[in-house]
């Protein structure tokens, strides 16, 4: 019988890393926009926390475009 | 279309009523966590998420390619054994549906064809290594990649997302929960659709419709996508609300974490050769983003239902499918009598289900009414306290009790 185990274990890998680090960068988009909301109200520039903030979203955005791509191909 | 059968015509119509009820069976995996979360209204969810399998229905048709091309043996194959198969397949959807449990539609499938290829060419005809690597491991590996990925997510989103405020987390957990969602209807309209797609492609082929190796023609494209689309936005609101509130209460970060880790599997797995099963991921991510907050409880006597409903899904539909195709070998009538069965306990499940009904309006009602294993035991166990003294005066009565509980469980079980 051949078990594939390279494949299941590069499956748990890709799976295990690409989650933890797509909700990281989210929570860290949500963290963002929050900071900026504590800037604008406590009169100060929100313009740092704001570009990190879409950053993060652009990089999760990015992954469900290749998402689709994957889905297509 | 000359020589269209009768035969193939039943066997594209049940194909069709199988893609169906693979539709409303998973619509659960997308969209439970959104709509039990309430990123979601319950009906924009199932439509968006019917809307996305038909997309997905129409942009590929590698996976129906796999099916009727190459796995099974084309010239040894009658539409009478697929037929059988999907009689198989319906039934034990339908029965996990009444009983609102999530269960992988295709393992239902190729349940329904092991069994039915057995009963018309013996167990020789079956291997049993494609059975372990294709069946069993992913079965037990799905749930676990796909948990232990929600959990870590879960954890890292709840520590990194402390201090947020109420509304930048609310909104952006709404948005999160959304995309991801629509990705696993997409990814399920692509893959399960083109189940079926292959298939009816292949009883075409078996019924000399089609030429060997042909692409499933345009009709059934879009006839598969419509019918798993149709199945989807109708809901499956029982299993629905067992995915969402019964294994686990959920948040909206542990939502967002779950339907993530289960998009990321599923298409991490399709893609890299070891492919698992959506139910299943869908699960294991909900029971592992359960597990991750703190607090959070995962509730393992619905778990535990689930599991044994996963290990009875192949066996169950290849002993319906293996009984289905013995009784159309018997000729023309035999496939009536198997049509007409099929018919009648459809129309059996969809009678008790109207009994209890769940819905759009109840389907985020967070107890689930005790099950019936959970009456049964609760009936035949006697209470704790006191027992020897009960037993005592107990005796005397005894026949008039047993009369009445012999009579009280006789209701109707669903035919298997």
């Amino acid at each position: 019988m051949h078990i594939d185990w390279a494949a299941l274990g590069s499956v748990f890998g890709v799976s295990l890393v690409v989650t933890v680090t797509l909700v990281g960068l989210f929570t860290l988009g949500i963290v963002g926009l929050s900071k900026r909301e504590a800037a604008t109200a406590g009169g100060g520039s929100p313009a740092i926390a704001t570009t990190a903030a879409y950053a993060c979203f652009a990089a999760c955005a990015a992954a469900v475009g290749y998402g689709i791509y994957l889905i297509m191909a | 279309m000359e020589n269209f059968s009768l035969i193939l015509a039943i066997v594209v119509i049940t194909a069709l009523a199988f893609d169906f009820t693979n539709g409303f069976h998973d619509t659960a995996n997308a969209m439970a966590t959104t709509i039990s979360t309430g990123a979601m209204k319950p009906k924009v969810a199932v439509a968006m998420s019917a809307a996305l399998n038909l997309v997905g229905a129409f942009l590929s048709i590698e996976v129906a390619n796999t099916i009727s091309k190459g796995l099974v043996d084309e010239s040894g194959i009658q539409p009478e054994v697929i037929f059988a198969a999907l009689v198989g397949a319906i039934l034990w959807n339908l029965l996990t549906w009444l009983v609102g449990l999530p269960s992988s539609s295709s393992h239902a499938l190729m349940g329904g064809l092991i069994g039915a290829t057995i009963a018309s060419a013996g167990s020789g005809a079956v291997h049993g290594d494609a059975l372990v690597t294709k069946v069993l491991i992913p079965a037990v590996a799905a749930p676990l990649v796909a948990g232990l990925a929600a959990m870590l997510a879960t954890r890292l989103t709840y520590r990194l997302g402390e201090h947020t405020s109420e509304k930048a987390s609310g909104k952006g957990y709404r948005v999160g929960q959304i995309a991801s969602a629509g990705l696993v209807s997409l990814a399920h309209g692509t893959n399960d659709a083109q189940k079926t797609m292959g298939i009816i492609t292949l009883a075409l082929v078996a019924g000399g419709v089609l030429a060997p190796d042909s692409d499933p023609p345009v009709w059934v494209i879009v006839s598969a996508g419509m019918a798993i689309a149709l199945g989807t936005y109708l809901g499956g609101w029982r299993i629905i609300r067992t995915m969402g509130k019964g294994l686990t209460d959920l948040q909206p970060q542990q939502g967002f974490a779950a339907q993530t880790s289960a998009a990321t599997v599923i298409l991490a797995s399709s893609h890299l050769g070891f492919s698992l099963s959506t139910t299943h991921s869908v699960s294991g991510a909900v029971m592992g983003a359960g597990l991750g907050r703190k607090g959070g409880v995962v509730r393992w006597s619905t778990a535990t239902r689930m599991f044994v409903a996963w290990g009875l899904t192949l066996p169950a539909a290849a002993l319906v499918a293996a009984l289905a195709e013995w009784v159309t070998s018997f000729g023309t009538w035999g496939t009536a009598l198997v049509a007409l069965f099929l018919i009648a306990s459809s129309a059996a499940i969809w009678v008790l289900s109207r009994r209890e009904v769940v819905d759009h309006t109840n389907v985020n009602d967070a107890e689930e009414p005790p099950g019936v294993v959970t009456t049964a035991i609760a009936a035949v166990t006697p209470p704790p306290t006191g027992a020897t003294a009960e037993e005592l005066t107990a005796t005397i009565p005894a026949p008039a009790a047993e009369s009445t509980a012999s009579a009280t469980p006789s209701t109707p079980t669903p035919a298997v």
